[in-house]
């Protein structure tokens, strides 16, 4: 490492810093490999080995180069293009991937594959729900995130090269996560399926993330924290929380891929589902409203309705959020004012919920013709009023009698998606819409037509996927619970599983209309990203390059 | 220990929780309403609108 120091120019610090973890966790992942005697183990330990080695090759590059330091005058705005391709790619395979298992389950004896264990129903539906929640949902939320705090902070983001870390740290995450549900690597936790290594590495990657944007916040010149700001950080110093607590585990050996949790029986399931139901809380919920709170304001060019009304929006939201999780146990062993206790704070989620989507849409009252205008405006203003719809289903469905016949049936499933496709991806999807042209300095959309289109049909995917599992969902609900009059049930379970075949078409053809829509918003941004830069872009300083040898 | 057993821990939880709660939300509508931070309210709901999509940090 010697020859970095006798450059003229010094490397700073905290890229020197990076350089040595790398190194080091090159070192570990190499010894790890060595002596682990599990197949699926050392699996995960050459993809380390690979991922630390390529790092430590680039980054020697990039040091001897010079090329590591960070103009604190000017914003780090490359971490946020890369966020951005990367939530694009994430989302083509989460939703693909959600578009084959849905074909499973309309198809399942021509999908169905005994040959290869891998592509098995039980390892491709974590893969999609990691897919689209963390891989393409978190990349979102990063990028934007990164994008946010500098704008509103006016200050460039703190830590030089480490928010380059967590960006490729996240990745590193996502792709173990994938490979592993794959090979059958799973701890078996719904939303926390990562085993124990995977678990630590993103603890390392959340830590330093938190601290980026702590940092950032901290040397900000606008004395105020903007309310976008409070939103994101309650999100990412909740999901350290909930992610350290829920996988606290044992492993089988250090050199081992397998562990047991550290809970047990009824202590087990509630820790699971306050993990659970406060990932949709805090990473599907506060950190997506973060992104409403800038973005819709940008685009609709008018200040958020009421300032005062987020404050109280963003208090009351996380402090109850956090207790709603034990309705995912009603009629289970948990006590029973434990169960009644998360289905009062789910009904009293109302109030905040709706308090925050009516400061969502009034902000464009005034601008309402942007609605006929602007898709993007459009995009975002659905994502809003879906927000509304799925928080005001799942408060019902918490309570205990509509949950009896709610649970386990397709109406979750139904109303997870019409939070997920309608407020989490539309939301992410107006916010990178708005996001391409200013990182990449154009003045304008490759084609707004093309936003018509993808917003039409996947607002059609999405109400034929809802409206399907709905009434799959309280079909199948009714028939569980159908006596013949000896007083026998009226149903074997694969009766019921029959029945709800056309729904699980329809729902196939509207995730597949909604991955359409991502395919042309792909299209449209990479030809944006392809369009001339308007001449203003020219009078910035281009950054000096060091030509090619 | 009859001190904790699991119907005082329940009843603390409950009891001390919703006196907990209501302090906490007091505080935040009293924070959000309060007449001087109106001001900085009305500048800070501003900041998204900064023409700032630039690579240059502003001043």
């Amino acid at each position: 490492m010697n020859h970095s120091i006798t450059e003229p120019d010094r490397a700073p610090l905290d890229a020197i810093l990076l350089y040595v973890f790398v190194g080091l966790a090159a070192l570990g992942a190499i010894f790890a490999t060595a002596f682990s005697d599990d197949r699926l183990f050392r699996f995960h330990g050459y993809l380390l080995i690979g991922a630390f080695t390529v790092a430590f090759a680039l980054m020697t590059v990039a040091l001897s180069s010079g090329r590591l330091h960070s103009a604190q005058e000017r914003y780090a705005d490359g971490v946020i293009r890369a966020g951005v391709i990367a939530t694009m790619f994430w989302a083509v395979v989460g939703l693909l991937v959600g578009v084959v298992i849905a074909a499973q389950l309309a198809w399942p004896s021509i999908m169905y594959f005994p040959e290869h264990g891998w592509l098995n129903f039980g390892r491709l539906r974590p893969l999609h729900t990691s897919g689209v929640i963390f891989a393409f949902g978190g990349n979102a939320l990063i990028a934007t995130s990164f994008y946010v705090v500098q704008r509103t902070s006016k200050a460039r983001l703190a830590g030089g090269a480490w928010p380059w870390f967590v960006f490729w740290g996240y990745q590193l995450f996502i792709v173990l996560a994938a490979t592993g549900y794959l090979a059958g690597i799973t701890q078996s936790r719904e939303y926390a399926e990562p085993e124990w290594y995977v678990d630590l590495w993103l603890t390392i990657v959340w830590v330093a993330y938190l601290l980026v944007f702590l940092g950032t916040l901290w040397k900000r010149k606008e004395p105020h924290i903007y309310v976008a700001n409070w939103f994101y950080l309650a999100f990412i110093v909740t999901i350290a929380l909930l992610h350290v607590i829920n996988n606290l585990a044992m492993p089988v050996g250090a050199l081992h891929h397998r562990s047991y949790s550290l809970f047990a029986g009824v202590q087990d399931a509630l820790t699971q589902w306050w993990y659970g139901h406060n990932a949709v809380g805090f990473f599907l919920t506060a950190g997506f409203l973060g992104m409403m709170y800038y973005f819709v304001p940008k685009r609709a060019e008018r200040p958020v309705y009421s300032y005062r009304l987020s404050i109280v929006h963003f208090w009351s939201l996380i402090f109850i959020y956090i207790w709603a999780g034990p309705h995912h146990l009603h009629y289970t062993a948990l006590p029973q004012w434990t169960q009644t206790l998360g289905m009062t704070f789910s009904i009293m989620l109302w109030m905040p919920s709706w308090g925050g989507m009516i400061n969502g849409l009034m902000t464009l009252s005034g601008a309402w013709d942007k609605l006929r205008t602007d898709p993007v405006i459009r995009m975002m203003v659905v994502a809003i009023a879906f927000y509304g719809m799925s928080t005001f289903e799942g408060p019902l469905m918490s309570i205990r009698a509509v949950n009896s016949l709610s649970h386990y049936t397709d109406w979750t499933i139904g109303h997870v998606h019409s939070g997920a496709l309608g407020w989490v991806g539309f939301i992410s999807f107006g916010a990178i819409y708005c996001l391409v042209p200013w990182l990449w300095k154009k003045d304008r959309l490759y084609s707004n037509q093309l936003v018509e289109w993808h917003f039409w049909i996947a607002t059609t995917g999405i109400l034929l996927y809802i409206c399907a599992m709905w009434v799959s969902g309280i079909m199948e609900g009714l028939m569980w619970r159908e006596y013949t009059p000896q007083g026998f049930l009226a149903n074997s379970f694969v009766e019921t599983v029959a029945a709800k075949h056309v729904e699980n078409v329809i729902r196939m053809v509207g995730g597949l209309m909604y991955l359409a829509g991502a395919l042309i918003m792909s299209y449209n941004l990479w030809r944006t990203v392809r369009l001339p830069s308007p001449a203003s872009a020219a009078a910035t300083p281009a950054p000096a390059l060091i030509p090619a040898e | 220990m009859s001190a904790l057993s699991y119907e005082t821990v329940a009843r603390f939880a409950q009891q001390g929780g919703t006196l907990y709660f209501a302090a906490i939300f007091a505080v935040a509508v009293a924070y959000a309403l309060w007449p001087r931070n109106g001001e900085v309210f009305r500048r800070a709901a501003m900041l998204p609108l900064e023409k700032d999509e630039d690579d240059n940090v502003q001043a």
